[in-house]
């Protein structure tokens, strides 16, 4: 039976490839200097490089953090490259139509067109490639709604006193190792802004992609969406098939201002290491969000790539009746390692949060699940729900919880459900007795185990997260 | 020995010697059995004779061990074959204790099971339109309210409604040959005869059943054609359905004398 769930989990990894892409990429090394050259090719006013020196010599101080059930070898940040960017991308393609078209294919092989008649409607994208963003669809658009999404290396020098104001202000520069690491070292990423009572036209997205062999990713996202406005963004990632890990360690900043909603989905699948663990990529990530007066933050995530994943996106309360939400799945198979979680800090009055965790361990992975609910004094009537739910596959995978409950107000409600559960033989043989084939039928398990989550998925992105876990979408009761 | 005589008129399901074991322990030690299209047997025994081994050695169920002797399902050998082959051949079991399968609406599993089933033939899939008219129909005959269809398989189900569900998965899937697995436990009289309905209209010329059961009870509301007593592997002797009723007044001592060895729990 095993066996044959192995099978069914077994799949090519199809954004394997490598792009055959003339890259400007810096020597492998992390000083001063490096980073004086990255902000010197991004043409970054002085306050920016300031800001990437003090993190770096923040971060000269600060220790790896071993406390994540995780196991990986060392990571020699002096073998790094810290900046790759297409030599085509030297002279600022204006338009699409300058764009390399090795670039364009390389995204539409990914199942992203990047030409805006091909795109799926209602999308924009931010297609970043290594160390800088391609391009971005759909802007001018944007723009007659006042919504701003570009990368935040063009955001420095257009809205330098809104990246001022916001940049840092959610995952402080001290907050841990790999953010104060980023902080010093970014290269690319999204940055959004929603005008006040403004309901974003579109859904917007951005598409990670690393290519150079050697080269760290280390991506930046902005997003602040103002009084009253809503928007939903997507996010996804991929690497080429490489038998050494490669190190992806971003940050991403959520700000909901008054009355204002930000729903931030992910579907990772940054290469996953081989059968026996070589290679991957190791996915060390900070998200966080921070919500004013009933706002609404709901952090989904589908995480199925990476040998390691390190991962918490978080939701700081800080408004009265504000709401803070996590949606999220979890596969390991064979050697992959995965930490991931949330953090819930409840600061206003009547701050809700609901945490919906599903982790599926496969081949000889770990999974984990850690979590921190904290009711702080002020948050009278707070109330958390949160369900966390194992599914192993075999009998040679790990599943682990960790949550961590903090309450200092009599008041607050903390509910905390867990379950761990097989796909059992029993199920394998009722699904193969009505006719279904084996590997079907664990996918159709596994897509029932996951129900919850999936339908916090925008639609185009829950088709996408059906495909990575061969999952075929549900028949037709609406 | 099955006292049922052989005849040249073509069978549904004909067992020849089989024995099979579990975890190297011998179970079925030569089973002999001949079912003909229409006909109803009801396999009658103590606990530990063997009774819901035959259901999974007919079905393929992993962990259970062929050592010998054949089973032809209407002229097709099926012990070679994989669980949901035989499946598609047209083996239905109806399971004792349905299993849940959360998340996974009765609807899509039920679409997946008959699709699988109807490309293994050749047939062009039904439309989810088309499927969930037959579906709405199939759930009305078994009395469930058509709620079911979006529930998970089986997820917080009564124990009647879970046999009802099952035999819901019987109207869609039409199998030739239907082996129910001591379907009356778990049942009070009026869920049993609820099921039992059910069954009675699945009933056709060109369907077979097999009645695994402990008790008589459902045989008063399923009328069987034969019975057979299944003891220690082997089937012991045969009847019309009289054979039932006497069982049910003297138990299954007076079948064996001789004291049983290994009387251990039924094993599923």
């Amino acid at each position: 039976m095993t066996e044959q769930i192995d099978k069914a989990l077994e799949r090519e990894y199809e954004a394997g490839f490598v792009s055959d892409i003339e890259s400007e990429t810096f020597e492998p090394g992390l000083n001063e200097d490096i980073i004086r050259r990255i902000s010197a090719m991004k043409n970054e006013p002085e306050w920016m490089l300031e800001w990437r020196l003090k993190a770096f010599r923040v971060w000269l101080e600060m220790e790896e953090p071993d406390w994540a059930h995780i196991k990986y070898s060392k990571i020699d940040f002096q073998s790094i490259s810290y900046y790759s960017a297409p030599k085509s991308m030297k002279d600022k393609p204006k338009s699409l139509d300058e764009v390399d078209p090795e670039l364009i294919r390389t995204y539409e092989k990914l199942g992203i067109p990047l030409i805006e008649q091909q795109m799926l409607a209602g999308i924009a994208v931010d297609a970043v490639f290594d160390s800088v963003s391609v391009v971005t669809t759909f802007r001018e658009k944007l723009e007659e709604a006042g919504v701003i999404f570009c990368p935040i290396s063009e955001a420095v020098h257009r809205f330098p006193d809104l990246v001022k104001k916001y940049l840092g202000t959610v995952v402080p520069t001290k907050d841990n190792y790999f953010a104060a690491l980023n902080c010093a070292v970014f290269t690319d990423g999204s940055f959004v802004y929603i005008p006040k009572g403004t309901r974003c036209p579109m859904e917007l997205s951005t598409y990670f992609r690393i290519n150079e062999q050697n080269t760290g990713q280390f991506e930046r996202t902005l997003i602040v969406a103002d009084e009253g406005s809503h928007v939903s963004y997507l996010e996804g990632c991929t690497a080429p098939q490489r038998d050494e890990n490669q190190l992806h360690a971003a940050v991403v900043e959520l700000v909901a201002m008054d009355n204002a909603e930000i729903k931030y989905s992910t579907v990772q699948n940054w290469y996953p290491g081989d059968e026996n663990g070589k290679g991957g990529i190791y996915n060390f990530v900070t998200k966080r969000g921070i919500c004013h007066e009933s706002a609404k933050i709901s952090w989904t995530q589908v995480e199925t790539g990476s040998a390691v994943t390190w991962k918490y996106p978080s939701c700081i309360l800080k408004g009265d009746n504000s709401v803070g939400e996590f949606y999220s799945v979890a596969l390991t198979r064979s050697a992959q390692q995965a930490d991931t979680g949330t953090k819930m800090i409840h600061i206003g009055k009547n701050t809700k949060s609901t945490i919906i965790s599903k982790g599926i361990s496969a081949g000889r992975s770990n999974n984990s699940y850690r979590g921190l609910v904290r009711m702080n004094p002020g948050a009278q009537g707070a109330r958390n729900f949160t369900q966390c739910d194992s599914l192993l596959i075999g009998d040679q995978c790990g599943a682990h919880t960790f949550p961590y409950v903090e309450s200092r107000n009599p008041s607050a409600i903390v509910e905390h459900e867990a379950t761990t559960s097989k796909v059992s033989d029993e199920q394998m043989f009722l699904c193969r007795q009505r006719g279904i084939e084996p590997e079907k039928a664990v996918s159709m398990i596994v897509n029932g185990f996951c129900k919850e989550v999936f339908k916090e998925l925008p639609m185009e992105f829950a088709v996408e997260a059906g495909k990575l876990l061969e999952i075929s979408l549900e028949g037709s009761v609406g | 020995m099955s006292n049922i005589t052989p005849t040249t008129e073509k069978s549904m399901l004909t067992i020849t010697d089989l024995h099979a074991s579990v975890e190297e322990k011998n179970i079925l030690k030569g089973l002999n059995l001949d079912v003909k299209p229409g006909e109803v047997h009801a396999i009658m025994g103590p606990n530990g004779a063997g009774k819901s081994t035959t259901g999974y050695v007919l079905s393929g169920r992993d962990g259970y061990t062929v050592e010998k002797g054949s089973a032809v399902l209407d002229g097709v050998e099926i012990l070679e074959m994989e669980a949901e082959e035989r499946a598609r051949a047209g083996l239905f079991l109806a399971f004792q204790y349905p299993v849940e399968i959360p998340g996974v609406s009765n609807l899509e599993f039920l679409k997946a099971s008959v699709d699988a089933q109807r490309e293994a033939r050749g047939e062009v899939a039904y439309t989810s339109a088309e499927f969930l008219k037959l579906a709405k129909e199939a759930c009305k005959q078994v009395d469930l309210p058509l709620a079911f269809l979006k529930r998970g398989v089986n997820e917080g189900f009564s124990g009647g409604e879970k046999k009802r569900n099952e035999l819901m998965q019987m109207i869609l899937l039409k199998p030739k040959l239907c082996i129910l697995d001591e379907t009356d436990s778990g049942l009070d009289i009026d869920a049993m005869q609820v099921v039992a309905n059910g069954v009675n209209s699945q009933r056709s010329p060109d369907r077979s059943f097999i009645i695994v059961t402990h008790y008589q009870r459902l045989l008063d509301y399923i009328k069987p054609d034969f019975v057979h007593v299944l003891s220690d592997g082997k089937i012991v002797k045969s009847g019309d359905a009289s054979l039932a009723k006497e069982l049910e007044a003297e138990g299954y001592a007076w079948i064996h004398n001789e004291p049983k060895d290994e009387l251990e729990g039924d094993l599923l």
